[in-house]
C-alpha cells in the first residue's frame, strides 16, 4: 500500500477549481454541472463507466473541450486566459502511433513554453528530456519512433512530456488501462512518488479496486459529479450503482474496500436471471461507448454527495 | 535523348516542375500526416474559381489567387477542426461551388488566355520568366518556413489539440499553414495542373514513409521524390506527348508501387529471417 497523501493545508485555495462546468464537443453537453476543488498535494481517481465524460472533464481544464457553461480556475485565474502549467497525459488510444515522431520529440513538446521563440531543440532542454527519460526508465529510447515501445514505455513517453514542462498539476487518462498489474503498480508508485514531491494528480481510470486501495482521495461521476471523498466514503453500493448502473457488492478485508467488480455471471446460464444489461461497466474492460447509460443514471439516482 | 533542352521553354518547364515538385512534396508531408489528404484537392478546386475571378476582374493572378486561396484554406481548416460529420460536405459544397464558378465565368468569356486545359492538367508550354520567379519566390518561402518552423510544425502536425495545450501555438501554425499551402497550390497550377495537384501533394510523403520512420529524414527524402517526380515527369511528356501534370503524377506513383514492393519484399525477408532464426 501506497503512502497517504501528506495532509492538505486546508487554509490554502484550491490549485484548481471546476465551477459549475458544463461542457462537451458541437453543443452537445456531455457533463453537466461539474464543480470540483483540486487542493495542490491532491491525488485523486476520478471513476466513471465508459462515455460518462471522465476524459471531457480532463480536455476542459486544458481547453480542449468546447465549454458551455461555468468554468475552470487555475489559481484562481480562467485556464481560458492564462495557460497554466498544466501536464496533460492523455489515453494511449487517443495517439497517432503511426505518426513518424521520436520519443525524444515527444518528450520535447513539453518544454515548448521553455523556448517559444527558439525554432529548434534547445541542448539544455534535451538535457533535461535526457534526465527524465532516465528517471522513467527510458535511457536509451530516445531516438525510437514511438511505436516500438510497450504500452507501459509508451505510457512514460507522454508522462515524460508533462513531466518536463514542470507541471503543477498532472492530469493523466487512463494511466492503468492496456497495461499488466506489475506496470499498473509501477506506474501507481511513481505518481505517488511526483505526488510527494508536490505535483497535484488527477487520474481517470477503471480499476477501483487499485484506486480503493492506493488513493485517498475518489470522484465519481457520469455525466455529473456523483460522489466525491475518501474511498471508504464513496465507494458504497449506492454509489457505484448510481455511476456505473450495476449491483456491486462491496466488502472490507484487513481495513481496505473491496469491490466485486463484476458481480453477475456471464454466458447463457446468466441471462434468464441477468440483473443488469450493462454487463461489463467498470471491469475495466469496457471500453465500448456506454454514452447512453449516463441519461437513465442521472436520472433516476439524485446525486449522493 | 538530350533533344528537348534546346529549347528554352523545355528548359524552363522542366526547372518550374522540379521546383513545385519538390515544393508539393514538403508540403505533402505535413498534410499526410495530418490526415488532410482532401485539403489540395479542395484547395485547387476552390483556386480555379479565385485564378478566373482575378482573371476576369483584371487583377494579377497570383495575387487574386493567392488571397482567394489563403481564405479558402483558412475556411476549410476552421470547417474540418470541428471534426462532425458534416464538416466533409461542407467542404466539398465550397470547393465545388468555387470550381463551378469558375467553369461558369470561363464559358461566358471567349477571351481567356490562359488555356482552359493547362489551368486543369499542367501544360509546362506556358510557364514564362515570370512564372519561374513566382516559383521561386514561394519556394523559397516555403523552405523558410519549414525549417524556422521546424518544431512547432511538428508538433502541431503530431498532437494539435494537447500541443496547445503545452503552449504550441496552434492556430498562428496553421494559419500560417494555410497561407504557404495557398501559395504552394497557387504556383503550382500552370505546371500541374487543377486536377493533378493533389496526387502531387500526397503521393512523394507516403512514398517516404515507406522508407523511413523517421519525421525529418521524411522532410528531405519526400521534397526529394516529389522534385524526381517533377523532372522525369516533365522529360518524359516531352517523348510520349501528354499532359505535364498527369505525366508528373504518373511518375510518382510508379514511384508509390516501387516502395510498396520494396516494403512488401523487405517485410517477407524480414519474417523469413525470423523463422529461421527462431527455428
Ligand atoms: N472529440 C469528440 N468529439 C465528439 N464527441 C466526443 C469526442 N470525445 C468524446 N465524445 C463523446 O463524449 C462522450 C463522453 O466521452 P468521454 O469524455 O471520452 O468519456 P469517458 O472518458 O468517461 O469514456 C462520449 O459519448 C463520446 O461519444
Ligand atoms: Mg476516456
Amino acid at each position: 500500500m501506497l503512502h497517504k497523501s501528506p495532509h492538505p493545508d486546508l487554509h490554502e485555495p484550491p490549485l484548481v477549481q471546476i465551477r459549475g462546468l458544463a461542457a462537451g464537443y458541437h453543443g452537445n453537453r456531455v457533463i453537466d454541472d461539474v464543480s470540483l476543488d483540486i487542493m495542490r498535494n491532491d491525488f485523486a481517481a476520478l471513476l466513471g463507466p465508459s462515455g460518462s465524460g471522465k476524459t471531457t472533464v480532463l480536455r476542459a481544464i486544458v481547453g480542449a473541450a468546447d465549454v458551455y457553461a461555468g468554468d475552470v480556475l487555475f489559481r484562481g485565474e480562467s485556464v481560458r486566459k492564462s495557460r497554466p502549467r498544466i501536464g496533460y497525459v492523455p489515453q494511449l488510444e487517443a495517439i497517432d502511433w503511426n505518426f513518424p515522431v521520436t520519443v525524444e520529440q515527444v518528450v520535447l513538446m513539453g518544454a515548448t513554453r521553455n523556448a517559444p521563440l527558439f525554432p529548434w531543440f534547445r541542448r539544455k532542454d534535451r538535457l533535461k528530456a535526457g534526465k527524465i527519460l532516465e528517471r522513467l526508465g527510458l535511457d536509451g529510447l530516445a531516438n525510437r519512433q514511438i511505436r516500438e515501445l510497450s504500452g507501459g514505455q509508451q505510457q512514460r513517453v507522454f508522462l515524460g512530456r508533462a513531466l518536463v514542462s514542470e507541471p503543477d498539476i498532472l492530469l493523466l487518462d487512463e494511466p492503468t488501462a492496456g497495461v499488466d498489474m506489475k506496470t499498473r503498480d509501477d506506474v501507481l508508485h511513481l505518481l505517488d512518488e511526483l505526488n510527494h514531491q508536490g505535483i497535484a494528480i488527477l487520474m481517470t481510470t477503471h480499476e477501483i479496486n487499485a484506486v480503493a486501495a492506493h488513493l485517498p482521495r475518489v470522484i465519481c461521476m457520469n455525466g455529473r459529479i456523483l460522489a466525491d471523498g475518501t474511498p471508504r466514503d464513496v465507494l458504497t453500493p449506492d454509489v457505484l450503482k448510481a455511476t456505473y448502473g450495476a449491483e456491486m457488492p462491496v466488502t472490507e478485508y484487513r481495513g481496505m474496500t473491496l469491490v466485486a467488480e463484476t458481480p453477475h455471471r456471464f454466458g447463457a446460464a446468466a441471462r434468464n436471471g441477468g440483473s443488469s444489461g450493462n454487463g461489463n461497466a467498470g471491469t475495466g474492460h469496457g471500453h465500448g461507448d456506454n454514452g447512453h447509460v449516463h441519461e437513465e443514471v442521472v436520472a433516476e439516482v439524485p446525486a449522493c454527495d | 535523348m538530350t533533344e528537348p533542352f534546346e529549347f528554352e521553354f523545355f528548359v524552363r518547364g522542366l526547372i518550374a516542375a522540379t521546383m513545385v515538385g519538390g515544393l508539393a512534396g514538403m508540403m505533402g508531408v505535413y498534410i499526410v500526416l495530418r490526415r488532410m489528404s482532401y485539403i489540395g484537392h479542395g484547395l485547387s478546386h476552390a483556386i480555379f474559381g479565385g485564378a478566373v475571378v482575378s482573371f476576369i476582374m483584371s487583377i494579377n493572378f497570383y495575387v487574386g489567387a493567392s488571397i482567394w486561396g489563403f481564405l479558402s484554406a483558412v475556411l476549410i481548416q476552421w470547417t474540418s477542426r470541428r471534426r462532425s460529420i458534416s464538416s466533409d460536405a461542407a467542404i466539398g459544397i465550397i470547393t465545388t461551388a468555387s470550381f463551378a464558378l469558375g467553369i461558369a465565368l470561363i464559358s461566358r468569356t471567349q477571351t481567356f488566355t490562359r488555356s482552359f486545359d493547362a489551368a486543369l492538367f499542367g501544360n509546362i508550354l506556358g510557364v514564362t520568366g515570370s512564372d519561374l520567379v513566382a516559383i521561386t519566390v514561394v519556394t523559397g518561402a516555403v523552405l523558410i518556413a519549414v525549417i524556422v518552423g521546424y518544431k512547432y510544425l511538428l508538433f502541431a502536425t503530431f498532437d494539435t489539440e494537447v500541443a496547445a495545450s503545452y503552449g504550441v501555438p496552434v492556430r498562428w501554425v496553421d494559419t500560417a499553414f494555410a497561407l504557404v499551402l495557398a501559395g504552394t497550390v497557387v504556383v503550382s497550377m500552370q505546371v500541374l495542373g487543377v486536377t493533378m495537384i493533389a496526387a502531387a501533394l500526397i503521393v512523394p510523403p507516403i512514398v517516404a514513409r515507406q522508407f523511413t520512420g523517421s519525421f525529418t529524414r521524411m522532410m528531405v527524402l519526400s521534397p526529394l521524390i516529389g522534385a524526381s517526380a517533377g523532372a522525369i515527369g516533365i522529360y518524359l511528356s516531352w517523348f510520349i506527348n501528354v499532359s505535364s501534370g498527369a505525366s508528373v503524377v504518373l511518375v510518382a506513383s510508379g514511384f508509390f508501387v516501387v516502395s510498396i514492393a520494396y516494403t512488401s519484399a523487405r517485410g517477407r525477408l524480414l519474417t523469413a529471417r525470423g523463422r529461421a532464426g527462431s527455428a
